[in-house]
């Protein structure tokens, strides 16, 4: 089918986290009409799964509040969840989209009053907290889910618990007869807010995180620290749920490694910092965390954050690329093992938990984009031969929120822009 | 009001029909809150509900209408008409999640209810629909402060989308720092090589560009106003002035590079110590070929130190880093090493700092042969053969470079205007007489760069270390001054591909700002707010605290010296609103009227009731949405609470907490944001002025016989879903100990 939702006056966002929430909202606030495609079931993209940022330590969230309000009062703009972007062909002006919209199972009747989820057994991974605990497989994201609706995982739909969720239902919001569905459009312009996903872990054999349960991602991290993930905020170890102590953080876990990725992920270096302090946050002067680095990247005014962590007890650094981690078999505890480059010591300290600080790597590496588009050696988004398509946010250079924002503010620039000549060689 | 027609409409959906007595719900909408229509609805939120309520606007004349169901937050979408005022009682999230189980809370949970309907009819009593001022008239021009690379930028990013821009640069020529440039770091892959700038071309593109009007040798006299009608003077160095009327204003003037000589233990000012910029003269003269000294001494062997008078921990030099500093070195020993391979280039650096693709041009220099070396340089002595002493920090020791040149990596200082906190404090020396401080107002005020005629100051605020930058992480462009941007490194610190982008991003900003403006919108954060507030006059003392507690510089004074509302500046905040002691500001969705005709409107039980009540006072960013978080998670707090969202704890005028005292409310909780260094707060200061003015609310207390702990303030974060339910739970349980109000029966 052809949709009538769009016309080469139309922008379309694809990928609806922090950047591609801003790009919308920038460019709807300029009057233009926007489609703002996110393939998960809500907005909010990995910020919201962030428990706090630095270098205010403030919470993503209180952010994505004010971006949903103007959002909801905004009719320029139209969000399409659990839509994929399937095929982009044409050029600057008049590019012809094809999208699918994967079945929610959950029409706009819904509430979110929760029956569904009350009245089903089944659980899925939570994919809020990264899989590490379950949730029911009728489900609300997470609290600042937008829309505010419940999801019905595709593993019940056709099952008897399909059923118990619909039967509990009371406004008929369930329908477990959706298909996906395939959209034709038109759009003048396209910002890929594709974002980022963190480097598979599993590729840095040494660090044997597919074989230390006490060896995590900086991104579990963040999950283990916040109130809402799923240790309640409690730095607890996977291994024997006893709480952390003794805590490392290796640096360039994937990053400026020709083996894995190539560039300096710029992010880890501030969120390490960020999560010495969730330790001391959750333990006082009973927690250590200790840094390996090989520069710390506190670039601009975040320098006043590494002075301070500096000045921290707690934290102590050093310079040192970890060469591989052992286990002590007794207590589950990983050893690292390698040599300290200031002064050249070997070492091979034992941590309760150590915490990868795993590179972001495009979250469009491995798929196929259409052929317009250009990458650089590490698939960011450089933007396209068309000129009518550009990357934003993390999809376009690795970089922390603000320089997302940034960057996606100027993304809605060059789709106005485009937008503007379309306009105006149709009126002409 | 002849015209007005009131509505109550009533969800029983999501439960709220089996755990509350509508009927009881529609009575009070109908007698206390006097509403004319009054329905009940199974599905309020679905089509058909929608519908119900869209025909009785359209065929039944129906102007203002109570929705009681969810949150404000719920829904919102579903619940939008246009044409009416809306008010929400929550009694989802707010009363049928929160309240405990069983039928011992039935009394409770129904009193709470029937509370919030009274108090959802009776604030849309004093609501109207903002009209809003459409301003056909109003400028959608751009102006443009600063021709360097970001200026250049965002006048050509506003150009073509198809905006008329103003460029007024203080030089001879555009091209700003970096025209002064031999070669830029690369932008895009292979990220190995040093690229042309580009400025000449950028430069010409501008100067020839239909839209763009550039003024060179030009300053701003004068810049009065507000967005759509900012009227700027625009000097010429030979003394004349145009006029030049803009919508909306972009700052980049960029920065001045920190002055060496201020360096001497580094060697600056002694010969062959250059800083960066220094080292760019050289090279351009070279254009390709062998970089020579001040002397004509071909250099064959260079050391840059890095981070020299930067991250600073003593407080003499600049405390952060510029961020570009490390790839323009790499830049710069690479012209040595394309000149000829043999030179030696070291680069001295404690952390190398060039992230994301940087990393690629970092080897592509360790490739041509550049040695990066740990240390951190303790002095550096110029002259024909120059010495660089370091601590090595890799063999731990005491080192040496000898070079025939050094080039110091000095910081960005920032070309932000006058430090507004300065300028206040001298300003009202200098109103109060003083004549020194006349004579350094007149001093620090000719360093300014827009020199707004704003009763708080001729330049934007500026955050940290004189950089004009956003607080927020989420909102890198929000200023405190409406509709003018900052972009570049007068914003932060940053390197060129950085400011370009700043740049491109603030045109857009600017262009939102004049499309919003001409319609009578409110900019960020309340954005498409048609609301403005207005101010009796013939009530207004005169006291000022309005002109100077608006966090954006919003309100001038007339010659009458009545506060002169610009609405085109203002945010709606309503931090006037809350600073007025005497009352006479307002908005038509939003006043002391909407707000204290709901606190009277609570039902407030007698003392032999030992039901006590408290008014909770919550951001509608923060605090208010944890609140609802709390309702979610169905956790339980105290049905003896009654919540009021406010647009800001800076907009809680102090008579809505005297009020529910003096009725006998034995307690009021106030929930903000996070103040401080690292405010939270969306509006900058509001929850710091609540905190500010209430500090002084005690002795009202007393003078009522009250004790100070019955209004308290908290700073609740969006997360604290659970704190917020345990902190009333304890609020209330420390009022059950102090016993009820002695206010009470006097109400």
């Amino acid at each position: 089918m052809t949709a009538s939702i769009a016309t080469n006056q139309t922008i379309l966002v694809v990928g609806g986290g922090i950047a591609g929430m801003t790009a919308a909202l920038e460019a709807a606030e300029c009057g233009k009409q926007v489609i703002l495609a996110e393939k998960t079931p809500t907005l909010g993209g990995r910020t919201s799964l962030l428990y706090r940022y630095f270098p205010k330590m403030c919470h993503p969230t209180c952010g994505l509040e004010i971006n949903l309000r103007r959002l909801r009062g905004n009719p320029n703009v139209r969000v399409m969840t659990m839509t994929e972007v399937a095929a982009v062909t044409g050029s600057r002006g008049n590019y012809a989209v094809t999208l699918k919209v994967k079945p929610r199972y959950v029409t706009e009747n819904c509430t979110a009053c929760g029956d569904c989820g009350n009245a089903v057994s089944a659980e899925i991974p939570n994919p809020a907290n990264y899989g590490m605990d379950k949730i029911k497989a009728a489900y609300l994201p997470h609290g600042m889910a937008y829309p505010q609706r419940f999801v019905i995982d595709p593993s019940i739909a056709a099952t008897p618990e399909g059923e118990k969720a619909k039967a509990a239902c009371k406004v008929d919001a369930v329908d477990l007869g959706m298909q996906e569905e395939t959209l034709e459009l038109t759009v003048g312009s396209v910002v890929w807010a594709t974002g980022w996903r963190p480097y598979d872990a599993n590729k840095i054999q040494p660090y044997g995180y597919d074989r230390y349960a006490n060896v995590i991602t900086s991104l579990e991290f963040e999950r283990l620290a916040d109130p809402r993930g799923p240790t309640g905020g409690k730095l607890l170890r996977p291994s024997d749920g006893k709480e952390a102590k003794n805590i490392a953080f290796i640096q360039c876990a994937g990053s400026r490694d020709e083996n894995h990725l190539r560039h300096c992920s710029r992010i880890c270096c501030m969120a390490t910092l960020k999560q010495t302090q969730y330790v001391r946050e959750a333990l006082g002067d009973a927690g250590k965390s200790t840094i390996y680095y090989i520069d710390i990247r506190a670039i601009d005014r975040f320098e006043d954050f590494y002075q301070n962590v500096q000045k921290d007890a707690t934290v102590s650094f050093i310079k040192s690329k970890v060469a591989r981690i052992a286990l002590n078999e007794e207590n589950n505890s990983p050893i690292l093992h390698g040599v300290d480059t200031e002064g050249y010591h070997r070492y091979a300290s034992e941590h309760d938990l150590v915490v990868l600080a795993v590179g972001m790597e495009p979250e469009v590496t491995g798929v196929k984009l259409p052929d317009d588009i250009i990458l650089d050696s590490s698939n960011f988004i450089e933007g396209s031969k068309t000129e009518g398509m550009f990357g934003a946010g993390s999809a376009s250079s690795p970089l922390d929120v603000n320089r997302s924002v940034q960057s996606a503010t100027a993304a809605a620039m060059r789709a106005v822009q485009v937008i503007h000549k379309t306009a105006s060689t149709e009126a002409a | 009001m002849a015209d007005n027609k009131f509505a109550a409409y009533i969800c029983s959906g999501c439960g709220l029909g089996d755990k509350f007595n509508i009927a009881g719900l529609e009575k009070v909408a109908k007698t206390e809150g006097k509403m004319t229509v009054i329905k009940t609805h199974p599905f309020l939120c679905n089509a058909e509900g929608v519908q119900m309520i869209k025909d009785d606007i359209a065929n039944d004349g129906v102007t203002h209408l109570c929705i009681a169901a969810c949150s404000r937050r719920a829904k919102t979408e579903a619940f939008v008409f246009p044409t009416a005022a809306v008010s929400r009682a929550n009694l989802r999230e707010g009363v049928l999640w929160i309240v405990a189980e069983g039928s011992d809370h039935d009394e409770v949970r129904q009193e709470m209810a029937e509370d919030y309907v009274r108090m959802g009819c009776a604030e849309i009593k004093k609501m109207k629909v903002p009209e809003g001022n459409v301003k056909e008239s109003s400028s959608k021009r751009i102006l443009v402060v600063g021709g360097g690379m970001s200026g250049m930028t965002a006048a050509m990013a506003a150009a073509d989308a198809g905006y008329e821009v103003v460029l007024v640069e203080k030089t001879g020529a555009l091209g700003g720092f970096a025209k002064n440039l031999f070669k830029r770091v690369p932008f895009a892959a292979p990220y190995a090589e040093a690229q042309p700038t580009g400025v000449a071309e950028l430069a010409a593109q501008v100067s020839s560009h239909p839209k763009i009007k550039v003024h060179l040798n030009s300053t701003l006299a004068e810049t009065a106003g507000a967005p759509g009608r900012f009227t700027a003077k625009v000097a010429q160095e030979s003394g004349s002035v145009t006029e030049e009327l803009c919508g909306a204003i972009v700052q980049t003037t960029g920065f001045t590079t920190y002055d060496i000589a201020k360096l001497p233990e580094l060697g600056g000012g002694q010969a062959n110590v250059v800083d960066q910029a220094g080292l760019e003269a050289l090279a351009i003269a070279a254009n390709g070929g062998a970089i020579k000294r001040a002397d004509g001494k071909e250099v064959k062997s260079v050391a840059f130190v890095q981070c020299a008078g930067q991250r600073d921990e003593s407080g003499t030099h600049l405390a952060y880093c510029s961020g570009h500093c490390c790839a323009t070195s790499i830049k710069q020993a690479m012209y040595f090493k394309d000149a000829n391979p043999d030179i030696d280039a070291v680069v001295i650096y404690d952390d190398l700092r060039v992230p994301g693709m940087g990393e690629d041009f970092y080897r592509s220099a360790q490739q041509k042969g550049v040695i990066f070396t740990k240390g951190k340089a303790s002095k550096v002595t110029g002259g024909d053969s120059c010495k660089v002493e370091f601590k090595d920090l890799i063999l731990d020791e005491t080192a040496t470079v000898d070079a025939d040149l050094v080039v110091l990596a000095t910081g960005q200082v920032p070309n932000a205007g006058v430090n507004l906190d300065e300028w206040t404090t001298i300003n009202t020396a200098a109103d109060g007489g003083n004549e020194e401080a006349k004579q350094q107002r007149t001093a620090l005020e000719s360093t300014s760069v827009l020199n707004l005629a704003y009763r708080q100051g001729p330049d934007m605020p500026q955050f940290k270390y004189g950089f004009a930058d956003s607080h927020f992480i989420c909102f890198p462009y929000e200023t405190r001054r409406t509709g003018i941007y900052a972009a570049g490194p007068m914003r932060r610190p940053m390197d060129m591909l950085q400011a370009t982008e700043d740049a491109t991003g603030a045109a857009l900003k600017a262009i939102q700002a004049v499309e919003n403006v001409g319609l009578g919108r409110s900019p960020f954060p309340r954005v498409g707010d048609l609301s403005f507030p207005t101010a009796r006059l013939e009530g207004c003392t005169q006291c000022k605290r309005c002109t100077v507690e608006c966090p954006f510089g919003a309100i001038d004074e007339d010659e009458r010296r009545f506060p002169l509302f610009n609405e085109e500046r203002c945010r709606r905040c309503g931090t006037c609103m809350g600073a007025c002691p005497v009352r006479v500001i307002s908005f038509e969705n939003y006043s002391c009227d909407t707000v204290g005709s709901q606190v009277k409107a609570v039902n407030v039980p007698d003392e032999e009731d030992e039901k006590p009540r408290i008014l909770i006072l919550a951001c509608e960013n923060d605090a208010y949405p944890a609140l609802d978080m709390a309702g979610m998670q169905r956790l339980t707090y105290s049905a003896f609470v009654r919540v009021i969202p406010v647009r800001c704890l800076g907009s809680v005028n102090t008579i809505w907490i005297t009020d529910a005292l003096g009725a006998g409310y034995d307690g009021v909780m106030m929930m903000g944001c996070q103040k401080g260094d690292n405010y939270q707060c969306h509006f900058v200061k509001g929850s710091e002025m609540a905190y500010y003015r209430l500090s002084k609310i005690g002795d009202t207390l007393k003078g009522m016989g009250l004790e100070p702990e019955r209004m308290l303030t908290y700073e609740i974060a969006i997360t604290d879903g659970a704190r917020v339910a345990k902190i009333i739970d304890d609020y209330v349980a420390q009022l059950i100990e102090m016993g009820p109000s002695p206010m009470k029966g006097f109400g």
